[in-house]
């Protein structure tokens, strides 16, 4: 196992520093001139002294090889630059955005996971064609509902006509209900597709006929037998969920105001900030290969056939 | 991904408001001012940075007007420059030297006295630390920087290179705010997270790309005499905070959760003002949106088609198909709040026919498709944007529309502003459409000057050539005036810029807000501005 955990780790290194790579290339390649916009004043376009001046001041005049070197030595000491547009340190940016994201992110899922599992759990169960059929109609429809179109409807129902919840800049189960329903909606949507799939297979399992056949009743074959193994597949895909949770949080934080890390990549891609935008890469790459190293090594714990897989082979994804 | 959420916030806005006035009153009687109270502000955009100097953008300029005084001041109505930290001062008679007498006992909200060594610091640091990389607008305002010198401890005298008539109104912009030594010797960067000013507010907070808090200074007895209000400001604190989407700021105006917000969209208007509030909106002074054609290429290069093209637009339809009677058309080469604007109205009438013939004349004839063709050249070209302002993708297609019909093809050509900075730079268009804000003539010269942008890539024209150089060596205000008005008529007649509309600011509020102001320059004033009892 130990030697399991330090090969996870390398390759969790390894994909860092190609996310790093990867984005510092892709950046570099973009058209136009960051130096340009970053005091881009339309009508009043800086002259060549002050572009330069500017190059200079951020290292731009130099090789190409030479800003990726300085850069990934900086990344490694931890400080990832400051945005060319307000100066900020990218650290002290994707720092001051990532509470309000996680509050949001974190309460999403949670609301996610309790609906999207509680549908799909009802739908495997229940032995009515109609209820069924309406259930698993559900999910396609909350992942294709535009989200601002939710937040904008919330929004208007609860806090400008009812005015129960603040629009923006609430704490606490006021401030967040509204965002995190908003976003809950596609992301338990993925979570109940899957899980449902998941369960409807693993329901057609031989040893489901085994579990009746020892006199079990359906709720309890469906959480002592079908649940367990129907969840490992619902798991892979949690890299998904936290990817719809991101995306989705660009729109969700415009909408209700919230300065997040949603917010954070969209100013900063609109203005090509390399710096920030590089930040935001490397700190969502991060949060990745977290989840997926997590997913890893639940993964034996909750399916024993992989365990006495991984202990055959060594290897352990399926 | 803009467009659609801003036009969707409007419609679900009005689809479920209009039912929910909550009207408290209105009336125009306000009675006697009140100090006190919070006013919760929603801007359109986050700042982009906490310092005057280096603010570019009017969300930005919002927050940071409050926090700074400047050196002078100018009235809104009259265009006149009038005093505010500098009682007094004399312009030298080459319009190279200003010498400032400041007002004694002024402060920085961290309890240092304002002096002439101030004055000399700020203008060093934008020059020397910050400069045009980080400020271009500010850096602009100070070409031919040569120093300041400190003559006794409330007389600074600052020296420029070359005549430097625009300098005095310069000085009364937010950009030339002064800040306190603590300040000044800072770095670029680190000025963006806050400055020490003397304004009537300073900063409790700044939350960059969230919020920022400013709070009430006692014993604020220096303002200008542009306020209404001589002593503190009437307001306790002011809170802005960044609410992008539009229907969300005007719904929370309308429910009570906002005081004010910036850009209220034309079909927001109702739901405020049905909520017992009102849109208030000043057209912008400086350069109107318009065509600045590149006379070194192309079809523009024939004068004759500048010349159709300015009377095939219709401007009174741009404004009524796209934006709203909070907008005007452009009525001349500067806008019409634009101190020593001169009214061309009559030179920029809807007339396709007259259009029509000057083509006629000038030998292009219609070809097969409509579009006209001289010498086996077509009459097309392209007009570079960047969609800044949000109605601009709009306004264009429709003078696409209008000027196909005098058979003039004309290519809508969208950048991201950086690309349009760069392309403007290097002079890399047909045709360039965009605006500039500044409350003087001298805007004229630093866009269409030849040794500055000329993004017209035009040679010598002498008339012209000496207008712009004139006003800026010119002292006295009815001198400079006649020679920006002679500029102007003349940059209209070389078809230079073909004006289309002015930019307006449209500011939503509701009923409890009173007396909220705009400074010359088109920005907000919060100095007057104060709360009536809810």
């Amino acid at each position: 196992m130990g030697r399991y955990v330090a090969s996870r780790v390398i390759q969790a290194v390894a994909v860092l520093w190609a996310a790093f790579t990867g984005s510092f290339i892709v950046l570099y390649l973009l058209p136009g001139d960051p130096v340009t916009l970053a005091a881009a004043n339309p009508g009043i376009p800086l002259d060549a002294a002050a572009v330069a001046e500017l190059r200079a001041r951020y290292g731009l005049d130099k090789p190409v090889w030479q800003q990726y070197l300085t850069a990934l030595d900086r990344a490694l000491h931890g400080d990832l630059g400051r945005s060319l547009t307000n100066g900020q340190h990218v650290l002290d940016a994707i720092g001051d955005a990532i509470p309000t994201t996680l509050v949001l992110a974190v309460t999403a899922l949670a609301l996610a996971l309790v609906f999207g599992t509680a549908l799909a759990l009802t739908a495997a169960y229940t032995e009515k064609r109609r209820l069924r059929g309406f259930l698993i109609a559900l999910p396609p429809i909350g992942a294709s509902a535009p989200t601002f179109w939710v937040g904008l409807l919330l929004l208007q129902v609860f806090s400008f006509r009812l005015r129960l919840v603040p629009a923006f800049g609430g704490t606490g189960v006021q401030g967040t209900i509204l965002p995190a329903v908003t976003l809950a909606v596609p992301v338990g949507a993925v979570i109940a597709q899957v899980l449902y799939t998941s369960l409807a297979q693993t329901w057609r399992q031989p040893f489901v006929e085994v579990a009746f056949a020892k006199g079990a009743s359906r709720w309890w074959v469906q959480l002592r037998h079908v649940l367990r193994p129907a969840l490992a597949p619902a798991l892979t895909v949690a890299g998904v969920w936290v990817g719809t949770v991101l995306a989705g949080s660009v729109v969700v934080e415009t909408v209700f105001s919230r300065a997040g890390l949603g917010r954070l990549t969209q100013t900063a891609v609109l203005n090509e900030d390399i710096p920030v935008v590089q930040g935001i890469v490397v700190f969502t790459a991060t949060v990745f290969v977290v989840v997926n190293l997590v997913v890893d090594l639940i993964y034996p714990v909750l399916d024993p056939r992989v365990a006495q897989h991984f202990r055959r082979r060594g290897a352990v994804r399926v | 991904m803009k467009r659609p959420l801003a036009l969707f916030g409007a419609v679900a806005a009005v689809t479920t408001l209009a039912a929910c006035g909550s009207g408290s009153g209105g009336g125009d009687q306000a009675g006697p001012p009140r100090p006190g109270g919070t006013l919760r502000y929603g801007l359109s955009q986050a700042p982009t940075c906490a310092d005057p100097v280096q603010a570019q953008t009017n969300q930005t300029v919002y927050v940071t007007r409050q926090v700074v005084d400047s050196l002078v001041d100018q009235d809104p109505a009259t265009g006149e420059i009038k005093p505010w930290l500098a009682d007094t001062w004399q312009v030298g008679p080459d319009a190279k030297s200003f010498t400032f007498h400041l007002k004694d006992g002024v402060t920085f909200s961290d309890g240092t006295p304002l002096t002439a060594d101030s004055v000399r610091k700020n203008l060093d640091a934008l020059v020397h630390t910050i400069g045009a990389a980080k400020a271009s607008l500010a850096a602009s305002y100070v070409a031919g920087y040569v120093g300041t010198t400190v003559v006794d401890p409330l007389t600074a005298r600052v020296d420029f290179s070359a005549p430097d008539a625009q300098f005095l109104q310069a000085a009364s912009t937010p950009q030339l705010g002064l800040v306190s030594d603590a300040t000044t010797a800072k770095s670029a960067e680190d000025r963006c997270q806050g400055v020490i000013g003397s304004g009537p507010f300073s900063y409790a907070e700044y939350k960059q790309g969230a919020s920022a808090t400013l709070v009430k200074r006692t014993g604020y007895h220096w303002g200008s005499p542009v306020f209404g209000n001589h002593g503190d400001a009437y307001l306790d604190k002011i809170v802005f905070t960044v609410i992008p989407e539009s229907g969300v700021r005007t719904g929370s105006v309308t429910s009570g959760q906002l005081d004010a917000v910036s850009d209220a969209l034309p079909q927001d208007a109702p739901q405020i003002e049905g909520a017992g509030g009102k849109v208030l909106t000043v057209s912008n002074p400086g350069i109107p949106f318009g065509i600045g054609p590149n006379i070194s290429r192309g079809a523009l290069r024939d004068p004759a088609v500048r010349t159709a093209l300015r009377t095939a637009i219709d401007r009174k339809e741009l404004i009524d198909t796209v934006l709203g009677p909070q907008f005007k058309p452009a009525t001349g080469t500067l806008a019409s709040k634009t101190p020593a604007y001169v009214d061309l109205s009559a030179r920029l009438g809807y007339d396709p026919d007259a259009a029509r013939r000057t083509l006629d004349a000038a030998g292009w004839v219609p070809g097969p498709d409509g579009i006209r063709v001289k010498d086996g050249q077509r009459l097309s070209f392209g007009v570079l944007f960047a969609p800044v302002f949000d109605g601009n993708q709009a306004i264009l297609e429709l003078v696409q529309q209008q000027v196909r019909k005098v058979g003039i093809d004309l290519q809508l050509d969208k950048e991201a502003s950086n690309v349009v900075a760069a392309r403007q730079l290097s002079k890399d268009f047909d045709a360039v459409y965009f605006n500039l804000t500044r409350a003087d003539g001298d805007i004229l010269r630093t866009t269409f000057g030849i040794d500055q942008q000329n993004y017209n890539a035009r040679g010598p024209i002498p008339a012209l050539d000496q207008a712009l150089t004139g006003e800026l060596g010119s002292t006295d205000a009815a001198a400079r005036a006649k020679l920006i008005g002679d500029a102007q008529t003349s940059i209209l007649d070389q078809g230079l810029w073909v004006p289309t509309i002015e930019l307006s600011q449209a500011i939503g509020t509701a009923a409890t807000v009173v007396d909220l102001k705009f400074e010359a320059s088109g920005r907000l004033q919060f100095h007057d501005a104060w709360l009536r009892g809810k």
